[in-house]
């Protein structure tokens, strides 16, 4: 399977035509336009180790992200990271290459923080391996955690290492009724004590927080905090994870911006959606992107089109020049006949 | 696959190290001084001697010269000339490395950060501090006590290191299984290319566009950009803290009740071992009142709510016993929470006070292999002659193996590198790495190739490039060149291979 991968990349970098990698092809909406032909990751699966005890997971890239899941839970771990599918089909390397962290980002970290190693092969065709099943690996750049939210411009992620934790003892979920700045103070005051609060989501005038850990902390928490239990809580964090919640439906353009998390509401025509703690608020939206890009960089942060009926903008914040040379330095670096996903992060590479 | 076969374009520098020799240092002082403040340039080798080396004392150079800039400004000023006269520049901040990845280099010039030391703003709502990189590790911490929190990191070095020399090294500590590593914890660095050029990287956001470059720069060792600015992340401090000691008549019991621990589910704040030799080194030194007939000690900390700390010390208690703790402690107080502390925290002191010298290794392996390494690294221990006394992040799999010599006593250095060596090569062949927390350096730069191969060293190269095309931030560190792989006599070991298997390897 590496092989053909290997002799796929090869052919195409040799006549500089363009590849597109894709698994479960349930992220193809995100990210710029789709180009070139298709590199099909899915029949490279399979968890390659796996040992609770030693808190990681390695698996291939074509790994089916819900069997994935189904098998860490049956010995009582999860991806902490709670990442979104987007449906049934989505693969690790997918879900690696698409970088994208779920309600549970700002307490447990985001994907990032929890590659540990990867094996990837870049557009020479060359297979290289970098990090590693440990912990703490400080062996030269951390060349895998850079594969996370690559968009697969760098090259083929074959197989990844992610350290995994142990599921929640206890979950609960309150309701509260507040308005959005309210909202925004009280999930970072909140935030700044020692509570076990594992996801916040504002809409419409409602806080929802979850809780997670030890039985007696949760249940202290929650005398501590008020608000109303919600019975059906752990599908409510679901449907938000996966865009299913009712804020999503409908035609108009789904932006993503993501702010320091105590910035005061934002004043911005279309209806917000806050997780993340304030971090991340989610805005439907047809202001131009200007708009919209200038007020997250004024904030600190940056604006992303998301999800949309039809190109409207480029999907991405653009990055200063200093960066963006940066960018492409290592875009060569890694593929330098441009045969991954060209154009899919940014249109000039 | 033979390595040569799509070798291809190399990246510069990938060969051999560059001869920055012949230097114009005239010139290079004089533009120096007209942008530093009286006093921020030392030239002579009496000024300079202090800069010579960093906490890895065995190796030692001079620099040209020893630049100490107090703005962003000056240090954007020192790199560009350094660009413009194609001198190299080692960044350093309190010189506390253990691998002398700020050791200078001869015809280079060591910009230093110290006077970089401000506390530029501190958001207790936010959780942020926005810091110089000169600010010490531990300052963080205390100025931001006074709103219930803290930086999460604390390396043993936290009361010296600063925090850009720990975003350098992406330093761990005692708490990373819970709280992470120094990546998990910086969300913004900014920093300056050796064209002078800002960078910022990462944001207060919780994402920036673009290419994970916080990846990057963190345990970058400084070869890629110099930084000037760093927004850490700052956590709640947990209401309360409890520890257990437990005692084992056997290193493997230790070992299989630190994975009992982890399969229970617990992620302990912080969990430790320390072997005999360890805990008889440090015992006298501390009064900790550990039992010296323990052949293996393991401390697990747990923190949170009052209501989380006993429901989990209780459980961590039983997996313990059922895991065959010869004895079981759990601190009664704070006082002595943190005495049980204080001797694996003091355990490189003492062992300093009972040998001349040591050697401290830094390995990370997976955690089921550890009672393998401990038998190897006994082996050892007759075939060189050597003492080793060893504590062990056990939460983490990072082990620190002290290989006790004497400088003075002839061969005894030599003696302690090869030995040193040997449990670094050890580590890759049982899936680990060569180090953990505390950098290549200077020192581990022949396993690197071990580690790696020659297409990765390659990318590390180009990875460096696209920061610093002329390869002048701190050459002849971290990514060894072909050429010194060659002479290592390591190039074509491949990962997790050793060059004659079918020996047997102690």
């Amino acid at each position: 399977m590496i092989e053909r991968f290997r002799e796929t990349i090869r052919a195409a970098a040799s006549q500089k035509r363009a590849l597109r990698i894709r698994g479960g092809g349930t992220k193809d909406f995100y990210g710029g336009p789709l180009r070139g032909e298709i590199l099909d990751t899915r029949d490279h699966a399979g968890v390659v180790s796996y040992e609770p005890t030693e808190l990681v997971v390695t698996a291939r890239c074509g790994t089916r992200l819900d069997e994935l899941e189904r098998m860490l839970a049956e010995r009582g771990q999860r991806l902490a990271f709670e990442p979104p599918h987007f449906g049934e089909t989505a693969t690790l390397g997918g879900c690696v290459a698409a970088g994208l962290s779920g309600p549970r980002r700002m307490a447990a970290g985001a994907l990032r923080d929890f590659v540990l190693g990867a094996k990837i092969i870049d557009g020479r065709g060359d297979s290289l391996s970098f990090g590693g099943q440990v912990m703490k690996n400080v062996a030269g750049y951390d060349v895998a955690r850079l594969m996370a939210g690559s968009l697969g411009t760098l090259g083929v992620i074959v197989e990844v290492s992610l350290k995994v934790l142990p599921m929640p003892a206890s979950e609960a979920t309150l309701r509260f009724e507040m308005t959005q700045e309210d909202a925004i103070g009280t999930m970072n005051r909140w935030a700044g004590r020692p509570l076990p609060i594992s996801a916040t989501c504002w809409h419409a005038g409602q806080l929802m927080v979850r809780l997670s850990g030890a039985a007696a902390g949760v249940a202290a928490a929650q005398r501590d905090l008020g608000g109303e239990t919600v019975e059906e809580g752990a599908r409510f964090w679901c449907e938000l994870r996966e865009q299913r919640h009712r804020f999503f439906e409908g035609p108009a353009p789904l932006w993503r911006l993501a702010l320091p998390p105590a910035t005061a509401p934002v004043p911005l025509a279309g209806e917000p959606l806050i997780e993340w703690g304030g971090g991340e608020r989610w805005l439907r939206s047809e202001a131009p992107a200007e708009v919209l890009r200038e007020a997250a960089r004024a904030a600190g942060g940056h604006a992303c089109l998301f999800r949309a009926p039809f190109e409207t903008a480029e999907p991405f914040q653009p990055l200063a020049q200093a960066l963006a040379r940066i960018h492409r330095s290592l875009k060569a670096a890694f593929d330098p006949n441009g045969v991954f996903n060209r154009g899919r992060m940014y249109p000039e590479w | 696959m033979s390595p040569m076969e799509t070798a291809g374009v190399e990246p510069a520098d990938f060969l051999a190290e560059r001869d920055f020799g012949g230097r114009d240092r005239e010139a290079l002082l004089s533009e120096l001084s007209r942008v530093l403040p009286r006093g921020a340039l030392l030239v002579s080798p009496e000024d300079a001697r202090p800069y010579e080396c960093d906490g890895l004392t065995a190796y030692r150079q001079l620099p040209l010269a020893v630049a100490l800039p107090d703005s962003e400004d000056q240090v954007r000023a020192i790199l560009r000339i350094c660009a413009s006269l194609d001198v190299p520049v080692v960044a350093r901040g309190a010189g506390t490395s253990l691998s002398g990845g700020a050791m200078p280099h001869k015809d280079g010039v060591v910009l230093s950060l110290a006077r970089l030391r401000s506390i530029l703003a501190l958001d207790p709502l936010a959780r942020t501090a926005r810091v110089q990189p000169g600010v010490r590790n531990l300052a963080i911490s205390e100025a931001a006590a006074a709103h219930g929190l803290y930086y999460a990191p604390d390396p043993s070095s936290q009361i010296a290191c600063t925090i850009g020399g720990n975003v350098a090294e992406n330093s761990g500590g005692v708490h990373c299984l819970k709280y992470g590593l120094t990546v998990h914890n910086v969300l913004r660095v900014r920093a300056i290319t050796i064209e002078g050029e800002a960078l910022e990287i990462g944001s207060e956001a919780p994402d920036a566009p673009g290419y994970d470059l916080a990846a990057l720069i963190n345990g970058s060792e400084g070869m890629l950009a110099v930084i000037t600015e760093i927004t850490v992340r700052l956590t709640p401090k947990p209401l309360t803290a409890k520890v257990v000691l437990a005692a084992f008549d056997d290193v493997v019991h230790a070992g299989d009740a630190v994975a009992a621990v982890i399969a229970a589910g617990i992620i302990p704040a912080g969990m430790e071992m320390m072997d005999q030799p360890a805990t008889r080194a440090v015992e006298p030194f501390v009064h900790a009142g550990y039992p010296l007939d323990a052949k293996a000690l393991l401390l697990a900390e747990s923190d949170g709510t009052p209501e989380e700390v006993e429901e989990e010390i209780g459980r961590i208690r039983e997996v313990m016993a059922a895991n065959g703790a010869t004895g079981i402690r759990v601190s009664r107080d704070e006082a002595e929470r943190l005495r049980f502390w204080s001797g694996r925290k003091a355990a490189f002191p003492a062992v300093g006070r009972i040998s001349p010298d040591y050697y401290c290794m830094d390995g990370t392996i997976p955690r089921k292999r550890l009672a393998e390494m401990l038998t190897a690294i006994a082996t050892l221990e007759g075939k060189y002659g050597l003492r080793c006394c060893n504590v062990f992040h056990a939460g983490d799999g990072n082990l620190h193996p002290l290989i006790l010599y004497d400088a003075n006593a002839a061969g005894e250095l030599e003696r302690a590198e090869e030995f040193g060596g040997e449990i670094l090569e050890l580590s890759v062949e049982y899936g680990g790495t060569i180090t953990g927390e505390h950098g290549v350096g200077i020192e581990k730069i022949g396993q690197m190739c071990s580690q790696f191969s020659r297409q990765e060293l390659a990318m590390f190269h180009r990875v460096k490039a696209a920061f610093d095309p002329r390869g002048l931030l701190n050459p002849g560190k971290a990514i060894p060149t072909l050429n010194r792989c060659v002479e290592f006599g390591r190039l074509h070991v491949h990962k997790g291979g050793v060059p004659h298997p079918e020996l047997p390897r102690f």
